[in-house]
């Protein structure tokens, strides 16, 4: 019975209880927002690579190799000569090296020079393959394969010419040799959705005409004039490297680093991962500060409006000592009252939160690669929504103090 | 001689500071079923002796007894528990928690006290039992209190501090909020209602047409002395 009539007195303040609460699910669905944001991150990069033992390419950080050769940020500062390819690719312990090349763009959307077998060994999400949704390899030298939200976005079938532009945000294409689709790959989840994949030689076939970077001049090179050189790459950006014995992990990435015909880093992608989380974690823990200092500002709000509601509600608390309320059940139903506020709060917040993701899912994961999963709370998300729920308990203490003491000054004696 | 529904001797009480109100009151006495109006103005010490026969405060000094019970030798949570056992208190006005339904705010005492909700028995009945016969209306009882009438709402609360039959009813002015004719309809019922409960009724007015309804007609300046410190 308290309980129901905790609850209508709470529908008796229909407006102010539920600006409070309102405030509360806002601050909530941002709290835990904010953590689903951060988590699916955090999930989107750590399934971005899988079954690859080392990343291999010129000298800078371990952070910058694995953003610009595995998630496409940034740009390498540097090359790796074919020759120190091959000599790697010519160690024992070496299982298989794919080669990466970049630096060339197809619209928004980045091109990658690679062998066939990127298409075998590139595994994410915990080991799973690439799929083609249509078509096949690379068969030709011109032949392309685009990621799923390459073909999408740009509405691309199997068999669309496309063109190729120089660079990353250059106006200057590589338009007089136009590249055939030849596959379309499955959603994955990964950089790779949002990636054009030529073959290596390909990569070097449309810059023969280009020295350092400008096309020289003079009437193009015909196409079948192409087809007929030799196209064995200069140099490659990046390469995938897996061993045949995780044992030699190390010992392999200490003979590169420590290669002397030009300096070159591998490093271990979970290693580089990990580097990655504790630069990104200082703005995660900032982002999380700010959104707990929301819900701190929610609760507070709840404070004060139980505060001022506590003048009114002297008459009210006198009724209950009439009837043989002691101080202390007073001060239980204000804490019940919050409680029940920060609940009501809580799970409207985890209503707008899944309101919330499934009108942005499709946006996140089309904008930034992150997914993010619309699945049932996890323990951690109860934990921080029961915290809230304390937190709450504990605001709401300090006018239940007063009206603790209130109760027992007033007694039941209140002249209106 | 049986216990009294109330007796008070030497009872000495001040507030802390409260610019030192302080009060006195050497004897007084209600037996049990008999009714007693205590006339006196606001400021005359009215709502002290009230906190102290309903065991809000505690006395400083002497014995406030309810139904054979020392207050001042009760705890602070055991003097609320017999308040909800013992006594049945009706305001001047704003008696219900305006949101709770009319059959909450009646059963609401019961809630604190389980020796009264044990008397009851089937205490919806009871409730249901007690508006009727303070002629409120059908199907009252799932009425929020807040939608009735001033009358109807002091019938209420009537029914709130009868039921379970306390042995002592305190009354603070349950009159003054209604016109001259629901009044009279209104102690009729009352007093109809505590004589069938037999519970003593300790009524406080400043309004002595009241009076030849009672079985005694006190001043409270003849029981109570009151002093105010020097501010």
């Amino acid at each position: 019975m308290i309980f129901r009539l905790a609850f209508g007195s709470l529908i008796a303040r229909a407006l102010t209880v539920g600006m409070t609460i309102l405030a509360i699910a806002l601050s909530v669905a941002l709290f835990l927002g904010v953590e689903k944001v951060r988590t699916g991150a955090r999930d989107s990069f750590a399934d971005t690579i899988s079954g690859t033992d080392l990343i291999v390419g010129a000298r800078s950080g371990s952070v910058q190799l694995l953003l610009y050769s595995v998630f496409r940020i940034g740009n390498a500062t540097n090359n790796v000569t074919w020759e120190s390819y091959e000599d790697i690719a010519n160690r024992e312990e070496v299982d298989w090296i794919v080669p990466i090349s970049l630096g060339d763009s197809h619209k928004q959307f980045r091109v990658m020079g690679t062998t066939n077998e990127f298409f075998d060994r590139y595994k994410f999400r915990g080991g799973r393959s690439l799929d083609f949704a249509e078509g096949q390899g690379i068969g030709d030298l011109y032949d392309t394969v685009v990621g799923a939200d390459v073909a999408e976005t740009l509405g691309y079938k199997v068999g669309d010419p496309i063109v190729v532009a120089h660079g990353l945000a250059s106006f200057t294409e590589h338009d007089d040799q136009p590249f055939r689709i030849a596959g379309i790959l499955a959603k994955t989840g990964t950089p790779v959705d949002r990636t054009v994949i030529v073959s290596l030689e390909a990569i070097e076939a449309i810059h023969v005409d280009w020295q350092t970077g400008a096309k020289s001049a003079g009437p193009a090179t015909p196409v079948e004039q192409i087809r007929q050189m030799d196209l064995q790459p200069q140099a490659i950006t990046a390469a995938l490297v897996g061993v045949k014995s995780r044992l030699q992990i190390f010992g392999l990435q200490r003979w590169i680093n420590e290669y002397s015909e030009e300096p070159l880093l591998a490093v271990l992608p979970g290693v580089a991962l990990q580097e990655l989380w504790q630069i990104v974690g200082v703005a995660e823990n900032a982002l999380i500060g700010v959104s707990a200092m929301v819900v701190l500002t929610a609760l507070i709000g709840m404070m004060a409006m139980i505060f001022s509601s506590l003048n009114e509600r002297r008459r009210e608390m006198a009724i209950w000592r009439a009837v043989g309320a002691s101080p202390v059940t007073i001060l239980g139903m204000l804490v019940l009252e919050a409680v029940l506020m920060a609940a009501i709060g809580a799970a409207l917040g985890v209503v707008i939160l899944y309101a919330g993701l499934m009108v942005f899912q499709p946006w996140a994961d089309a904008a930034y690669g992150i997914w993010l999963p619309i699945e049932a709370p996890s323990l951690y998300e109860l934990q921080l929504l029961g915290a809230v729920i304390m937190a709450a308990a504990l605001a709401s203490l300090v006018p239940a103090l007063r009206a603790y003491r209130l109760s027992l000054a007033d007694g039941m004696m209140v002249r209106i | 001689m049986t216990k009294a529904a109330l007796e008070l001797s030497d009872v000495r009480f001040s507030w802390p500071g409260k610019g030192g109100f302080a009060l006195t009151c050497p004897t007084f006495a209600l037996g049990q079923g008999e009714s007693v109006l205590l006339l006196g103005e606001s400021g005359s010490g009215k709502s002290t002796l009230l906190s102290l026969i309903c065991g809000i405060v505690a006395a400083d000094q002497g014995e406030v007894q309810v139904s054979g019970t020392d207050l001042g030798k009760l705890r602070v949570g055991a003097r609320d528990r017999f308040r909800a056992e013992n006594i049945g208190v009706i305001f001047q006005q704003f008696n219900l928690l305006p949101y709770g339904r009319v059959a909450d705010n009646i059963l609401l005492p019961l809630r604190f006290s389980p020796e009264r909700r044990k008397r009851v028995g089937d205490s919806s009945a009871e409730a249901a039992r007690l508006c009727a016969d303070l002629g409120l209306p059908d199907g009252v009882m799932n009425t929020p209190a807040g939608r009735l009438s001033v009358g109807q709402q002091q019938r209420v609360a009537v029914a709130r501090a009868l039921i379970g039959r306390p042995p002592l009813i305190v009354a603070d002015e349950p009159t003054s909020a209604l016109d001259a004719a629901t009044q009279d309809t209104f102690l009729e019922l009352l007093f109809r209602q505590t004589r069938e409960a037999g519970s003593a009724v300790l009524m406080v007015s400043h309004d002595e047409r009241l009076g030849d309804r009672f079985d005694r007609v006190i001043r409270l300046e003849d029981i109570v002395k009151t002093e105010r410190a020097a501010a």
